[in-house]
């Protein structure tokens, strides 16, 4: 594969569907695996993915989300259509989570999930405001030396 | 250990695909919180937990997991062992609960 090439793509992601849940980042490993991008950064774009197309299932109607691959970075970003953050400070707090019960059941809700996106990224930014829904974006440098 | 010793030691059910014995199996991880999972599970270890829908595949995929065993005698929802078996990983059931299972686990360890 040429591996100057930019690739991009994107995902509709639904509210609610728990089934499909992942197939964006799954999607997105495949292809950075093919890129023969380093395993360590392939983990923490999965990672970060997946857990930003969890909060746009639980949290909101839909969302949409989108990669670009280059040489240089992997930059994720993932636009939904739901509520918004109030707080997003609070929303950042390892531990908080509005999570229904029925969420926290399926072992989600654990308020990990933006912590999570942060650590796995080297730029995270999350722009939210009450009625207007929220976007993550998120950037992992590639190449700038060995990390596991 | 190997997913070989555990089957012969413990016997559990297996419901997805036959996986290869001679994985070896140097961490388990034991948590029902999914992001927890993702946050601090080794990569490559098996995973012990008592949830069963099909998100399990999606974590235990993302840390690159060749088996996990579900504990309190809990049967996998069918899409999850669908999913399993396309993703290629074991899904295991025993009727121990969790501390048992763990405890069983680390004597084979690190006994
Ligand atoms: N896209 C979103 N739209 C609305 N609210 C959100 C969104 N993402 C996160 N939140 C809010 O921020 C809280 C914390 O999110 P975070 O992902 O860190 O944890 P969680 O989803 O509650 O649990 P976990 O991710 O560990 O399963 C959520 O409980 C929710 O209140
Ligand atoms: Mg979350």
């Amino acid at each position: 594969m040429d591996h100057t090439r930019k690739i991009d793509g994107r995902f509709n992601l639904v509210g609610g569907d728990f089934t499909n849940a992942g197939e964006a980042s799954t999607q997105l490993k495949k292809i950075l695996q093919l890129r023969g991008v380093k395993d360590s950064y392939i983990r923490r774009a999965s990672i970060a993915t997946f857990e930003a197309e969890m909060n746009v299932i639980i949290y909101t109607p839909a969302g949409i989300l989108r990669y670009d691959v280059d040489d240089e970075s992997i930059k994720i970003t993932v636009e939904d259509m739901g509520p918004g953050i109030e707080d997003i400070d609070l929303a950042m707090q390892e531990g908080y989570s509005t999570a229904p019960e029925w969420v926290r059941e399926m072992g989600w809700g654990a308020g990990m999930g933006l912590p999570n996106m942060k650590k796995n990224s080297d730029v995270f930014r999350i722009d939210s405001a009450p009625g207007e829904g929220t976007t993550v974006k998120m950037i992992i440098y590639l190449n700038k030396g060995e990390q596991s | 250990m190997t997913i070989g010793d555990i089957i012969n030691q413990l016997s559990p059910d297996s419901f997805s695909i036959e996986p290869d014995r001679d994985i070896e199996i140097k961490d388990v991880y034991v948590s029902d919180l999914l992001s927890d999972v993702m946050a601090n599970a080794g990569e490559g270890s098996l995973w012990i937990t008592l949830q069963t829908h099909i998100n399990i595949v999606a974590v235990a995929s993302m840390k690159n997991m060749p088996a996990v065993i579900l504990v309190n005698g809990r049967k996998p929802e069918g899409e999850t062992v669908q999913k399993a078996a396309s993703e290629g990983i074991a899904l295991f059931g025993t009727d121990m609960h969790a501390f048992e299972l763990a405890g069983r686990l680390y004597n084979m360890l690190h006994g």
